[in-house]
């Protein structure tokens, strides 16, 4: 039973029936997936079911967006009733933040799916099964998340996401690496998690509401000036926090590449880990009533723009580069939305998703084609792959922030709305990460395909069902910005020399990059031994210990609490029971003696007893 | 002679044939042991049915030696066997039940 419309809202059935279809779809994929093991055991058939459902979701999703652009509309039903209104609900929120996600995680998704029909080929059929099965239930789960119109519904959708995400990163359970790093993924997000959670019930607790809308409209008629609001949204950020990988709890980000490369273009780089930011975007109206913890964010994001971008300069794994360069850009994001900026943040968050998705998928054609993740050990795969050396640089330009693709227009608008906000430091740590993106997305570039060692094995062009997604990432990368130049989506205007600033500095990590990689007029080795930057570089091939510091602390307290419920678990319950059952042996033991098997015996007993009982018969029962 | 005379003598006779029991080695003379304290038994009936007039007494006797009768035979052929597999009827060395 729909509850009543909230304040402000429209209610038009056929929009929120449509984004309910596009969520459903893949539900029933994976219910079907789930359930008809034959089907889940063939594999390619498996694999036919979950891309149909998720190409009629983005078809479903595509329409929508061009018919429901402008508005917003939103369903609910009780799911947990009670007297007066239900405590909580289920529903559908349809406008725009959710309607541009909706066509990003349909289209992401469904290029994906098709791009691993090739790239998991020569995987055993019910393993592809399994894998198809758990990419149904991502998209389902994501386009959940992205159509929540409560914090309840996003939280429940938040940890499928997670569940998924740690189904797929340890997709080859059999390497001790990817079960490893799986389950490091699933807790250092579930740490941020816990924070999202608590601070969600304590905003209910406030409020007794869980919807956004009720939220914002208590937020507009400033009556949500509770006592602790500060806490609660800091709480609620370090859910973000987990998930998009900020600093300090981003180290599980660049582990998940132990997955498939298609699961981290779309789980690790264009959805999942974008789903803090955009649950801070549409949060957004909650936290501009606690400026501090904006600034945090803001500060935070920075930092770890910067302390990503470093990390990324030093990592020899093409994989890693691109999960730190995630990293980054989720830092930029925040960083936006922290300069109250959001709709800078998210306008970058799409464009990331598709540019940085490409970037995975080319990244796992070159790996499919030279078997290694090491840099050092590929080279001159553009004269080999050219098409895909051509979609990869088209990618390695958008990230670098280069006009007229889409990553210049979004990182500009993220760079104006952090310098119009007067946070000049964050400001200086987001440009200084603009020149080492561009630099160390150019030494991957110049080290893989134009490089002067051979690289291993038989590099070729891969097939067309791999090919086919990379193009159309490519051309939509292209598309889009073109479709941002032509202004009618520009969103923000930054001072004048903004602009030429960024380009300058993407150019000079590229000319870098070029310098060091390709010309080798720099020697990496002897730059990186001069002063300021020996530090940065022996800190940043350690992870700056952060890493280390969570390994240790794992040992430190876990290890050591667990050694102490084993100690107690041994010796304490386990030697209550063996104390016991030892008795019982004993006594037994003991008691064995008295059966010797001589008839005469058991009649001395008899007699004996007898006597004893006309004795006291005798002389006690009186 | 009173009744005490007759009880006490069937109680010698009990005691000696438990005794019997418990101390003989051959299972013969356990057997003999138990037909003794069987007998102390009868007397008491006898005696009992003797001083008390109640002929039920005597009609349980008879039943208890019929049955002794049965019980000696059953008693001597378990015997017997037993001494056909394991040469010997020393009770000392019958202890297969031991725990």
């Amino acid at each position: 039973m729909p509850t009543a419309v909230p304040h402000g809202v429209g209610l038009d059935p056929a929009a929120t029936n449509m984004a309910l279809l596009v969520v459903l779809l893949p539900f029933v994929a994976f219910v079907l997936l789930a359930v008809v093991a034959p089907l889940r055991r063939r594999g390619q058939a498996a694999g036919a079911v979950s891309i149909a459902a998720i190409a009629v979701a983005f078809l479903a999703a595509l329409f929508s967006w061009f018919v429901w652009k402008g508005d917003a509309h939103v369903q609910t039903w009780a799911w947990i009733p009670a007297d007066e209104g239900p405590t909580a609900t289920v529903g559908v929120l349809l406008d725009p933040l959710s309607n541009a996600m909706l066509v990003l995680v349909t289209l992401v998704s469904l290029l994906v799916q098709i791009y691993s029909l090739a790239y998991l080929r020569d995987e055993r059929a019910p393993s592809l099964g399994r894998y198809y099965t758990y990419q149904s239930l991502f998209a389902f789960s994501m386009l959940g998340l992205v159509l929540s119109p409560s914090f309840i519904q996003m939280f429940v959708f938040w940890e499928l996401v997670g569940l998924c995400s740690y189904l797929l990163i340890g997709y080859w359970y059999e390497r001790p690496s990817a079960a490893r790093a799986a389950v490091k993924a699933f807790w250092i997000t579930k740490l941020g998690d816990l924070g999202f959670v608590i601070g969600i019930v304590m905003l209910w607790t406030a409020t007794g509401t869980f919807e956004f809308h009720a939220l914002f409209a208590l937020a507009q008629e400033h009556a949500l000036a509770i006592e602790g609001l500060g806490t609660i949204m800091l709480l609620i950020y370090l859910g973000a926090v987990g998930k998009s990988a900020q600093f300090p709890l981003h180290v599980w980000l660049p582990d998940a590449m132990e997955g498939p490369a298609p699961v981290s273009a779309l789980i690790h780089a264009a959805t999942m880990v974008t789903a803090g930011v955009f649950m801070v975007t549409r949060a957004q109206p909650l936290f501009v009533l606690v400026p501090d913890v904006l600034v945090l964010m803001g500060w935070v994001g920075a930092f770890t723009a910067l302390l990503a971008a470093t990390l990324a300069c030093v990592e020899s794994d093409i994989k890693r580069v691109l999960a730190y360069s995630t990293v980054s850009q989720l830092g930029y994001m925040m960083a936006a939305v922290g300069a109250g900026a959001p709709d800078a943040g998210f306008l970058h968050l799409l464009t990331h998703g598709l540019f940085k998705a490409l970037l995975f998928l080319g990244a796992g054609a070159v790996i499919h084609a030279v078997g290694t993740n090491d840099i050092f050990r590929m080279g001159g795969l553009f004269r080999t792959m050219p098409q895909t050396g051509v979609v990869f640089i088209v990618g390695t330009l958008a990230l670098a922030g280069l006009p007229p693709l889409a990553g210049f227009f979004s990182k500009e608008a993220v760079l104006a709305g952090v310098w119009d906000s007067g946070m000049t430091w964050p400001f200086l740590m987001l440009a200084l990460s603009v020149l080492l993106t561009a630099f160390y997305m150019f030494r991957v570039v110049f080290l893989t395909f134009f490089g002067r060692v051979p690289a291993t094995g038989h590099p070729h062009e891969p097939s067309w069902t791999m090919r086919g997604p990379l193009w159309v990432l490519a051309t939509l990368t292209v598309l889009v910005g073109i479709r941002l130049a032509a202004g009618s989506l520009r969103g923000r205007h930054g001072p004048g020399w903004l602009a030429p600033l960024s380009v300058a500095a993407a150019l000079g990590g590229i000319a870098l990059a070029w310098a060091m990689y390709q010309r080798g007029a720099v020697d990496p080795g002897r730059l990186a031994a001069t002063f300021p930057l020996s530090v940065i570089d022996a800190l940043a091939r350690r992870r700056y210990g952060i890493d280390g510091l969570y390994a240790g602390l794992y040992r430190g307290f876990i290890l050591a609490f667990s050694r102490l419920i084993g100690w107690i678990d041994r010796y304490l319950v386990d030697g209550v029971l063996n104390f016991v059952s030892a008795l019982t042996l004993r006594g037994g033991d003991l008691l064995r003696r008295i059966q010797s098997g001589y008839a005469q015996d058991y009649v001395y007993g008899v007699a004996f007893g007898v006597l004893l009982l006309l004795v006291w018969a005798q002389w006690w029962a009186r | 002679m009173s009744l005490n005379a007759y009880l006490t003598l069937a109680a010698l006779v009990f005691a000696i044939g438990l005794f019997g029991v418990l101390t003989r080695r051959n299972a013969i003379g356990i057997l003999l042991g138990i037909e003794l304290m069987l007998n102390a038994v009868n007397i008491n009936l006898v005696a009992f049915a003797r001083f008390h007039g109640d002929l039920r007494g005597l009609v349980f006797t008879l039943f208890t030696i019929a049955i002794t009768v049965a019980e000696v035979a059953v008693g001597l052929a378990i015997v017997i066997v037993i001494f056909r597999v394991r040469r010997t009827v020393e009770a000392d060395r019958l202890d297969l039940l031991r725990g």
